[in-house]
């Protein structure tokens, strides 16, 4: 709801404060991207605000690039990894805070969306308002680094997902979100094959963490009915800011 | 017409993912509490990364374990469902797209398919 997935805290909460490594961290963290986005999905899509014809076509950028970063976490040694982590997550907390327009863009639609039938309607108030993707070619491009950072840091990169989908194809701020959401399982079980062969996700370790999570997601949406978006927001961009920067410190010093 | 079954469509990985989420959340769950209860001692170091146990890599090696009804068997196999569960939802695609008779998305569901499976077939 806060349009941040779990996945940006998992991974820093398990290796800065339980001192677990990055590897472990990575393979816990994206086994509870896929249960909490899979539940979120299950409600956004029955209410008709997700697109799954732009989220199916967007997935194959996003699995091809999830292969390309789960093949990388191999190569890239811990501390690299901690110090992509620490800016990803700059950004996302950057990114949380910019407004995200919500009308619709001038000019003429793009004809590759027109031909690839990438529109769709959602609901507002009483009716439905209806919609086509704008730039098409860059939104897959950017869908395609999406995927290859989840692969590589076992998050589900939604704030790099809505860029593409909010900044590039232009589309209203609920269908974005929700559709981001809707993609990031699948791009998480695409790198979830090569994690479980290379042994990075680890049963006694990630059971308590998925468990948590999707109690916590469980909680936490409740809560959001009763507590200003706004304040939560903005607690969270703080709390993420300081990981980043810790990331960023420990992967320098060497520490991970 | 083509509106109601596209909605249609909606519902059906709608369900599918509530489903697998459930399911795998029970199966890691009733393994969480047996690893509990049979495991004693001094808590295991994270610190540095050593593969996990051979057995529990492969699908293959995963299934035997959760039957055998070791715990850290069956919580695998827990995450193994929910792993599974947006790839089923995948697949509801390619055959909800092909009864839409939409060609173009039965195959742009089909394509996501095969990198899905490519990435456990490839990883072993």
């Amino acid at each position: 709801m806060t349009g941040l997935g779990g996945g940006v805290v998992i991974v820093p909460a398990l290796c800065l404060l339980f001192n677990v490594d990055v590897h472990y961290a990575l393979g816990a963290s994206l086994v509870s991207v896929i249960a909490t986005s899979s539940g979120a999905a299950a409600a956004f899509v029955r209410e008709g605000y997700s697109n799954i014809r732009i989220g199916m076509f967007l997935e194959v950028a996003t699995t091809l690039g999830a292969l390309l970063g789960a093949y990388l976490t191999a190569k890239v040694a811990g501390n690299w990894i901690g110090i992509i982590f620490g800016v990803v997550l700059l950004y996302s907390a950057w990114s949380s805070l910019h407004k995200m327009h919500d009308a619709p863009p001038a000019g003429p639609p793009d004809p590759l969306a027109l031909r690839l039938n990438l529109k769709g309607s959602y609901p507002v108030g009483e009716g439905r308002q209806s919609y086509v993707a704008a730039h098409v070619p860059q939104a897959f491009a950017i869908m395609f680094g999406a995927g290859t950072l989840s692969g590589l840091l076992g998050i589900g990169s939604g704030a790099v997902k809505v860029l593409a989908m909010d900044g590039a194809m232009k589309l209203p701020f609920k269908v974005s979100t929700t559709t981001s959401n809707f993609m990031i399982g699948v791009t998480a079980a695409a790198s979830a094959g090569i994690y479980l062969a290379r042994g990075y996700i680890l049963p006694s370790l990630t059971w308590p963490v998925v468990l948590g999570v999707l109690a916590g997601s469980l909680l936490g949406a409740r809560a959001l009915t009763r507590t200003r978006v706004k304040t939560i927001r903005l607690a969270f961009v703080v709390v993420i800011v300081a990981l980043g920067i810790e990331m960023i410190y420990n992967g320098v010093t060497g520490r991970l | 017409m083509a509106e109601e079954a596209e909605h249609g469509l909606e519902q059906a990985m709608g369900r599918i993912l509530q489903i697998g989420v459930t399911a795998s959340a029970l199966v890691v769950s009733i393994g969480g509490i047996l690893y509990l209860a049979q495991t004693r001692g001094a808590r295991p170091s994270y610190q540095h990364f050593q593969s996990a146990t051979a057995q529990l890599t492969t699908v293959h090696g995963i299934v035997a374990q959760a039957l055998s009804l070791n715990p850290a068997g069956i919580v695998e196999f827990g995450i193994l469902l929910l792993i599974a569960t947006p790839i089923c939802r995948v697949l509801f695609g390619v055959v909800g797209f092909a009864m839409l008779r939409d060609r173009l998305y039965t195959a742009i569901s089909a394509i996501v398919l095969v990198i899905l499976l490519f990435s456990f077939i490839t990883s072993r």
